[in-house]
């Protein structure tokens, strides 16, 4: 009891709201155009540091004291990984700007590719001269075709006001930055099946180590980081690490754009300040819709485990918030289930996505992926028995740990968690043949 | 090859290495697919021979990746999403009536060769759901019975 009234003056207390980083240029006219972004500061970050040649290790130390972790789903932490690139190599280095989310519910990265494409840049010309390499990369989801052919133009104007190609701005520094396509396969945003795919092969992950920091496109030393994450690094840059760090909590620094979608009134993309609570969200995106009652939220994506509603409610959006909960902050991905969601239809779908989408190469994720879909696929359709149920948790179970990348656990987890939370609801389409709801 | 789409594919190739002209090949197959529709095999040995590849790895990386055709779409290709946040902003009800109004089911084209009807994964857009694009490369969100409609009717 207790807790729960401790809890409920932290929420209350909580002084979090919407703030735009990422999506600073997003409410003014024209806002993807170099003009716009110049006349917020924009590119005057790279020119000072070009400037001054601010030594790398100074800019990185910036980064490492922001608390910025990579928005693609692993939150790894950015000024670490940056100084695992070896900036004494002789030879060509590529950095790569990993825009390929197809995750189920992730639409971030297009709004900081249509609205926002020069802070991009700039993040990624900093990123290129911190790192020292000399060509990059904007790999972009081949389904959002508008929004390469616009970035492909913010390149070029970007080229053209002297900040791209050789000898920018007269300091010596040279960086080519190029936008590149996917077309049609989830599996690309693993960075190393992005790797690939840059090298003209079929979108297949590769076995780790070696990173892509020591072996990465052409065998050349290779960083990659997810849009939002070189996004944030011009405005850390500009205002410095600890102010980044304070608008999000100790260990969640910064802002975080959540693609809120499903059963909200207004969809949309939410920067927010690390630590806001989930329903003060949830109101920002208008609440759940039709006023209906809330049933269930995967934070994160479905690579992060779905959360029943009363627990959701009395949840803060951050790293450790989520944690606590048993779930996690993953793409910022949140898609909101209503109470008339039917929850073996939705694990349906996604089991069917994981195993529509899994590369093949590693036999416990190629068969269990098809298996898991194959049993929830019985289930929907009134042939299985409650011994399935066990048989699922099972072979799940088996694909989790076992396999070259994380799309083998990311394909486990929706199973399990919405087996944990909503058993009875399984348990009873099974019994009835039919979804109650 | 005529001349438009090698200048076209020469465009991709500068993004890479010399020596690295299989680094353009899912561009040059997407500018291939544009110009032709969808990809016959005459096609695919056209492409690589101009990135100096083996035929099977181009084909490979052409059954790979989900927004290629290998065989013919119709004039034009409708693909809507039926992923989770679609789904739960009704995708099922526009998949339906696409499918009774154009009488195919999913990956049939229509009698008169002008429609084909495709499921896709997450298109990345889902604050727009539902949606689909037409041909890979115009995508058209927010969609109801009525916005349909009158893109079926805008597709000459
Ligand atoms: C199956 C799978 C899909 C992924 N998709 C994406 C993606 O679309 N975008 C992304 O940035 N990271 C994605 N990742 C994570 C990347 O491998 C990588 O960790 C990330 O791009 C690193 O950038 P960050 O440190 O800035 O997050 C995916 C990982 C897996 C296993
Ligand atoms: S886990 Fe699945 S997607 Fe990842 S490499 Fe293995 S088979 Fe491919
Ligand atoms: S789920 Fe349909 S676009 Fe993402």
């Amino acid at each position: 009891m207790n807790d729960v009234i401790d809890k409920n003056i932290q929420l209350e207390n909580n002084n979090k709201q919407l703030f735009n980083i990422c999506l600073r240029t997003s409410s003014l006219k024209n806002p993807g155009s170099i003009k716009t972004y110049q006349s917020i500061g924009g590119y005057e970050q790279i020119k000072r540091i070009l400037k001054n040649k601010i030594d790398p290790k100074q800019l990185i130390d910036e980064i490492k004291i922001s608390g910025l972790r990579g928005r693609g789903g692993a939150g790894f932490p950015t000024g670490v990984k940056w100084s695992f690139m070896p900036r004494d190599y002789d030879g060509t280095k590529y950095i790569v700007c990993n825009s390929d989310e197809g995750e189920p519910g992730t639409f971030k990265d297009r709004d900081i590719i249509r609205y926002n494409p020069h802070q991009l840049i700039e993040g990624m010309i900093i990123g290129a001269y911190i790192m020292n390499a000399q060509v990059g990369f904007n790999y972009i989801h081949g389904e959002i075709w508008e929004d390469y052919v616009s970035f492909e133009k913010a390149i070029e104007d970007a080229r053209k006001a002297g900040f791209l190609g050789n000898n920018i701005l007269g300091s010596g520094f040279d960086f080519e930055l190029h936008a590149v396509h996917g077309y049609g396969a989830y599996i690309c945003g693993e960075e190393t099946a992005l790797i690939e795919s840059i090298e003209g092969k079929k979108g297949q992950p590769r076995y780790k180590p070696p990173f892509p920091a020591t072996y990465g496109i052409y065998g050349k030393p290779t960083n990659v980081n997810n849009t939002e994450t070189y996004a944030s690094i011009p405005w850390i840059i500009e205002h410095g690490g600890q102010e980044f760090m304070s608008h999000g909590v100790p260990n969640s620094g910064g802002t975080k754009i959540f693609s809120v979608s499903g059963h909200v009134e207004n969809p949309g993309n939410y920067e927010i300040q690390l630590g806001m609570p989930f329903r003060q969200l949830l109101a920002e995106a208008g609440g759940v819709w039709k006023n209906r009652q809330l049933k269930a939220v995967i934070p994160g994506g479905p690579s992060t485990p779905v959360v029943p509603a009363n627990i959701m409610m009395d949840a803060t959006l951050d790293y450790d918030g989520l944690a606590q909960i048993g779930s996690s902050v993953g793409a910022g991905s949140m898609i909101v289930m209503d109470d008339s969601t039917c929850m073996v239809q939705a694990l349906r779908r996604l089991s069917y996505f994981f195993y529509e989408e899994s590369c093949g190469q590693c036999t416990p994720c190629r068969e269990g992926t098809g298996w898991v879909y194959r049993i929830i696929d019985r289930i929907f359709k009134g042939q299985a028995t409650l011994a399935d149920l066990d048989l699922l948790t099972d072979v799940s179970k088996k694909i989790s740990g076992r396999t070259i990348c994380a799309l083998g656990d990311a394909a486990a987890t929706p199973v399990l968690s919405f087996i944990k939370h909503f058993r009875s609801e399984f348990e009873n389409f099974i019994k009835h043949g039919k979804s109650l709801n | 090859m005529n001349l438009k789409l090698k200048k076209l594919i020469d465009k991709e190739l500068k993004k890479y290495p010399s020596d690295k002209k299989q680094s353009a090949v899912i561009a040059a197959l997407a500018i291939m697919q544009n110009e032709r529709g969808w990809l016959s095999k005459e096609d695919i040995s056209e492409v690589a021979l101009y990135l100096d590849m083996p035929e099977i790895a181009v084909l490979e990386v052409a059954t790979f990746y989900n927004m290629f055709d290998l065989k013919s779409v119709g004039k034009y290709k409708l693909s809507i999403c039926t992923n989770i946040s679609c789904m739960l902003r009704d995708a099922d009800h526009i998949v339906n009536h696409l499918k009774e109004k154009l009488q195919i089911d999913f990956n049939e084209v229509t009698k008169d060769g002008k429609f084909c009807l495709k499921e896709s994964e997450c298109m990345g857009a889902c604050g727009g759901a539902p949606l689909l694009t037409v041909n890979n490369q115009k995508m058209h969100e927010n969609l109801n019975i009525d916005k349909v409609d009158q893109l079926l009717k805008e597709l000459k």
